[in-house]
């Protein structure tokens, strides 16, 4: 069993809304999964139905091996975007209570919430309000909660929203170690950079179906467009503009379309001729941004903006 | 532990231990029984206001008799009125009192006149009023000639004792109906606040958990369902517990107040503006019917009455608070926007409430009897027809009715529930919540 997680064909409809419409993927195991989408493209509906909140309308959904039952929420930990905790309760009080109702004994969640209150600093913490800490305390509060009963499969949706950079630095650090564990993690975002620096795999959700599916590292070179960086000293020839697709001008730096089929060479051979001082000279590899993008403002829409209407199949 | 028992426990403990739940718990009885002592005193409280008042009695109908009370002081004076104003001393007298003579016997209205600078004060005036009148009674029976006996028998009490026709009937006293309808009536009213104050518990917290996000993470790990009914369950155990401890402490204040302060009930009636000792409660006869009172008390069929309150307690409790949580669960953010939604469940609510109290005054009217077996009404109006034992069948159809509707509340706002819980941002109207009804998960 290499997978931790297989859809297929899964399809959910709310009022003649499909917000799921024939989705596969499979998350292998151990490993740190994307799941990207713009908003409203049916990520939250696909994370309800792993977490078995509500169910699909058809299609199946296999986690383990085994197909969804009602147990299986305590081997899952999620964390929702829109998160929250009782504010008035004492932050132990609240960790011992979520861990309890995922399955675990007094015993083994006091010996869980003393291990991340240990690791976490955190000691004093247990007879707190949640109301009485901040909005980053209370974040590692839920991540804690999500992960206290060592779940196989971990679903973070946006989980670093609101954190500042020392406190992304730590959970990123515990995802990390998380997956080192054996857990595997689908990582739910639209903040590209992060999928970029975390995740191995990703699936692009857009309109209720996957659009684009596969390892990073692959992706990245399919979709590569023939793009150049060049950084210079002195001045660009008066006619540069004229010759190239300049997509991007900064100060002494400037990014180049090519044509396919025109090589590189040709745009090193402009510069040379028009005496350029060359400091460096890349192939730009697409951001997951800018495939992300091209993706979704690609696809057929339904949607009221003028310029989507126009690319309908 | 199984989960619902967590959701419960959670739901009741945290209610229980916050400090606002115990002082409200422990505060109303006291400021119950405050109310009663300032009442009370209030009550019992004399006027120290002195006056002396010279009487001027033209007719000599009083016959040169009338008693003193308490700071009002009746002095005869020979004078007559012109020159008792010519020599007026307000050292001595504070007003004048002059009684007329009685030309015709056979008149039945008399007019006194009382001459002061300032107006005689209520009780004064009731005062006087009465004691001139009982002399002119006295003063007429002589002049008539009647016999004081033969008209003393005249006055008859009559007291209407209800006896039961057949064996199966209960034999009641003339005081069962009373006793029964205030009966009725405090556990119709305890019905309609519990249901009304828990009910809204509810909904209030369906709401924060909505708007705090907690019901995702929550979710997650239980059944919407669970959760629900978990959230009921509690607070309707809170519901119980402060009901249980205001049933103990409420009683047991008051009669320690009596003890203490030395109160009479009978103070809160003889006292009263007007009243007076015309009233006609003479001590003795109240205590009679305090006794009374407490063996009608005993002899209600507490047995049958309290468990069947409990039950009647649970069923309207779950018939409601299960509405409220729908409610809550389509709402969101704000309370005001989610007033036309409350609105259709506090309706019921409160005609239940009128209903009860004209079902204590007829508790075998059609009205009484056919609201006990709608179950909107029933929790309310059935308690209240409690006291005067009510037919067993009667019971029997209303309760069953009752949990029925319940349970099948509980079920239908459980389905609109797991749906409005997941809706964000605007409020959802009944149509919304009745297509939820039919939603598949």
């Amino acid at each position: 069993m290499d997978n931790i997680l297989e859809l297929s064909n899964v399809v959910k409809t709310y009022d003649q809304y499909k917000a799921v419409n024939e989705v596969s993927f499979t998350v292998p195991k151990g490993s740190i999964f994307g799941l990207l989408g713009p908003n409203g493209a049916g990520k939250t509906s696909l994370i309800r139905i792993i977490t078995t909140i509500t169910r699909a309308d058809a299609g199946t959904v296999v986690l383990n091996g085994e197909k969804l039952h009602s147990r299986h929420p305590q081997q899952i930990g999620y964390m929702p975007e829109e998160r929250g905790l009782y504010k008035k309760m004492k932050v132990g009080e609240h960790l011992m209570y979520l861990a309890r109702l995922k399955g675990l004994s007094k015993q083994a969640a006091q010996e869980r919430i003393d291990y991340w209150f240990q690791k976490f600093a955190i000691e004093d913490w247990w007879d707190k309000k949640v109301e009485e800490l901040s909005k980053g305390m209370q974040q590692k509060i839920q991540f804690i909660a999500t992960v206290i009963h060592e779940p196989k499969l971990l679903i973070l949706d946006e989980p670093f929203s609101g954190l500042d950079p020392i406190n992304t630095n730590l959970i990123k650090d515990e995802i990390y170690q998380l997956k080192k564990a054996g857990t595997s993690i689908i990582f739910s975002t639209h903040r590209m950079e992060q999928v970029e620096e975390i995740c191995e795999y990703i699936v692009l959700i857009n309109r209720g179906e996957n659009v684009l599916q596969g390892r990073v590292a692959d992706i990245k070179n399919e979709f590569k467009l023939n793009n150049f960086k060049v950084e210079y000293e002195g001045q660009l020839p008066a006619n540069f503009a004229q010759q190239f697709e300049i997509i991007k001008r900064e100060d002494h730096q400037v990014t180049v379309h090519l044509p396919e089929g025109t090589p590189a060479t040709a745009l090193l051979q402009a510069l040379i001729n028009a005496q350029v001082n060359i400091i460096s000279f890349n192939e730009v590899l697409p951001s997951l941004n800018e495939i992300f993008i091209r993706q979704v403002e690609g696809a057929p829409s339904n949607s009221l903006s003028p310029q989507n209407q126009s690319s309908d199949e | 532990m199984n989960n619902l028992l967590l959701i419960i426990r959670r739901e009741y403990l945290t209610r229980v231990k916050k400090r606002t739940f115990i002082l409200a718990t422990i505060i109303t009885p006291f400021a119950f029984a405050l109310f009663f002592v300032v009442v009370g005193l209030i009550f019992s409280y004399e006027s120290d206001d002195k006056r002396r008042i010279a009487v001027i009695d033209e007719g000599n109908i009083l016959n040169e008799v009338i008693k003193d009370e308490k700071n009002l002081y009746f002095k005869f004076v020979e004078e007559d009125l012109e020159s008792m104003k010519a020599n007026f001393d307000d050292k001595e007298f504070d007003g004048i009192l002059v009684i007329p003579e009685i030309s015709d016997v056979m008149q039945n209205s008399h007019t006194i006149y009382y001459y002061a600078d300032d107006q005689p004060s209520l009780d004064i005036e009731v005062l006087i009023r009465q004691r001139i009148s009982s002399a002119v009674r006295n003063y007429k029976i002589d002049q008539l000639q009647f016999d004081r006996k033969e008209l003393e028998a005249l006055d008859t009490q009559v007291v209407l004792e209800p006896e039961p026709l057949s064996e199966k009937g209960e034999d009641g006293t003339r005081m069962t109906g009373a006793i029964a309808a205030f009966l009725g009536m405090v556990m119709g009213f305890i019905m309609y606040l519990t249901v009304f104050i828990y009910g809204m518990m509810v909904m209030r917290s369906v709401m924060e958990e909505k708007t705090s996000r907690i019901v995702e993470v929550m979710i997650s790990s239980v059944r919407p369902f669970e959760l629900m009914l978990g959230k009921i369950i509690g607070v309707g155990g809170v519901g119980l517990t402060q009901v249980a401890i205001w049933a103990v402490m409420i009683p047991s204040l008051f009669l320690l107040v009596q003890l203490i302060f030395g109160i009479d009930p009978s103070v809160y009636q003889s006292n009263s503006p007007g009243g007076g000792a015309a009233a006609g409660f003479d001590p003795d006869d109240m205590e009679a019917m305090m006794a009374l009172t407490m063996s009608e008390l005993s002899n209600m069929n507490w047995w049958a009455i309290l468990p069947l309150f409990v039950l009647y307690f649970l069923g309207g409790y779950f018939l409601y608070s299960s509405l409220f949580a729908a409610v809550g669960s389509a709402i969101g953010d704000d309370l005001g926007e989610g007033q036309s939604l409350t609105l259709p469940i506090t309706i019921p609510v409160i005609l239940a409430l009128y209903i009860m109290i004209a079902a204590v005054q007829a508790p075998n009217s059609s009205l009484a009897v056919g609201s006990s077996f709608f179950p909107l009404f029933s929790p309310i109006v059935m308690p209240a027809r409690l006291a005067f034992g009510p037919p067993v069948w009667e019971v029997v159809l209303s309760l069953s009715i009752l949990i029925g509707t319940s349970l099948f509340f509980v079920w239908l706002a459980g389905r609109i529930y797991r749906v409005g819980i997941l809706m964000y941002g605007k409020k959802s109207g009944f149509k919304a919540m009745l297509k939820w009804i039919f939603t598949r998960d």
